[in-house]
């Protein structure tokens, strides 16, 4: 298990240490630093945005210091030096194979027996004087506080659950009110998320509206202007569709009736079918109006559903009965929606 | 700010009150206030704010909480269902991925 390379863009040097040199780290962020998080947020190169794992010093931390742990997701990675702009400590990052604290917990990666090997890999015991560590309080499904405890002698103690109170933990003697234990989801969160379930959904529909468009062009007897009618009309109900459920349904979360997700969708979706039936609801032939109709809630409630995944607060159990409904109407829609406009070719 | 909840009574979540020590280690770790201790010993007091993320499990060393551990991920049901296990994060724990490129 070699060290973090120093050669990463963010370390700044070394500092000496009894077990040997620690790349250093700055808490302000780079404009690399920044343009990294963009992509990634637009769900660009998610799964290559690592450092290293291993130790790092942020600033010039002294063997009192605390010891931070993290997840070797960049993302993660920059929140935390961030919010401990203007002081010292130790940055243990773990390999949790670039994904960040919460899912790698809930994996595995960010674990007991991780943590374990990088405590002992790093020699942190000759660097610092104390036995504490500080982790993020969502790594507590991947790791067992009093395991860490009696296998390595560190005591974990749990950080608050969002890296911007961390200031405040600190100055209370590394104590976490009641607010920080709990794990929201604010608009601000959610809107944060939408590019990426956007990037998703678009990585999907553009073969799907490309599939529509030829087979239109076949089915209308070699015609491109039919075929560009008809592939003009799905490309606003895929992206009606896709908006309701992938960017309308995750920020009106709160507000939308229903519990499930997929109910939530229901009414966007609806919206959709309504806007496109205003827009095309005289230049389509009456089956392929109606087989959007039907669809476009499809997609909507798919879509939303999806974001399932993204939010803070659902469970497996949850999902999986939300799915049991939601999935076979889905695909009924789905399948009524396909016949219809396929049979609206029947007329050429 | 009044917190989002998800559906009524489907979570696997049970303690066994006879083998809590009332540490607190549950109310410590849970990120959705599902416990309380109003009387020395933990109980659950928002079943269905519980997203079976397994935090209290994994750190109640007395063995009093169960919890069918899993993440609600609409994704990782149908990579499941479809046997996709290549991805990372959208995969269910029971499913015992081979950490790699993944989607999450």
């Amino acid at each position: 298990m070699s060290p973090p390379r120093v050669d990463q863009s963010f370390v700044h040097g070394v500092i000496e240490t009894p077990a040997g040199p620690v790349p250093r780290v700055y808490s302000f962020l780079t404009r690399d630093d920044r343009l990294g998080t963009i992509k990634v947020r637009l769900g660009i190169g998610r799964m290559s945005y690592t450092v290293d794992p291993g130790l790092y010093a942020l600033r010039d931390p002294l063997p009192d210091d605390p010891v931070f742990v993290t997840a070797n997701y960049k993302l993660s990675f920059d929140k935390l030096r961030e919010a401990l702009s203007g002081r010292n400590g130790w940055i243990l990052v773990l390999d949790t194979k670039g994904i960040n604290v919460w899912c790698a917990a809930g994996k595995g990666t960010f674990g007991t027996e991780e943590l374990l090997l990088r405590i002992s890999a790093c020699r942190l015991g000759e660097i610092v004087n104390h036995r504490t560590l500080i982790l993020p309080q969502l790594s507590a499904p991947g790791v067992a506080a009093f395991e860490v405890k009696r296998r390595s002698g560190f005591s974990a103690l749990w950080g608050p659950v969002e890296a911007d109170h961390i200031p405040a933990f600190l100055d209370s003697g590394l104590k976490a009110t009641p607010a920080m234990r709990i794990k929201h989801f604010p608009i601000a969160e959610r809107l944060v998320l939408v590019p990426v379930e956007l990037m998703g959904a678009i990585k999907i529909g553009i073969p799907i509206l490309f599939a529509f468009f030829l087979i239109s062009f076949f089915l209308s007897g070699i015609s491109l202007h039919a075929a560009i009618q008809s592939g003009l009309n799905a490309l606003l109900a895929l992206f009606l569709g896709t908006m309701a459920g992938a960017v309308c349904t995750p920020l009106f979360l709160p507000w939308l009736p229903g519990k499930s997700f997929a109910a939530k969708g229901v009414l966007p979706g609806i919206a959709g079918s309504l806007l496109f039936f205003l827009v095309c609801g005289n230049s389509a032939p009456a089956l392929e109006i109606y087989a959007w109709l039907l669809l476009i809630p499809a997609i909507s409630t798919y879509w939303a559903m999806n974001f399932t995944g993204s939010s803070t607060f659902t469970s497996l159990s949850g999902v999986r009965k939300e799915m049991a409904r939601a999935v076979p109407l889905q695909v009924a829609c789905g399948i009524v929606g396909i016949v219809l406009w396929f049979s609206s070719f029947l007329a050429y | 700010m009044k917190d989002l909840t998800y559906l009524r009574n489907v979570v696997t979540l049970a303690l066994t009150p006879d083998k809590c020590k009332g540490c607190g280690t549950c109310l410590v770790v849970c990120p959705r206030a599902v416990f309380a201790m109003p009387n020395g010993k933990a109980e659950i007091a928002n079943r269905d704010a519980c997203i079976e993320c397994g935090a209290c499990v994994k750190n109640c060393s007395f063995g009093a909480i169960t919890v069918k551990v899993g993440v609600g991920c609409a994704a990782a049901v149908i990579n499941s269902f479809l046997g996709r296990k290549g991805s990372c994060c959208c995969t269910l724990p029971e499913d015992d991925p081979s950490c790699g490129p993944g989607c999450c």
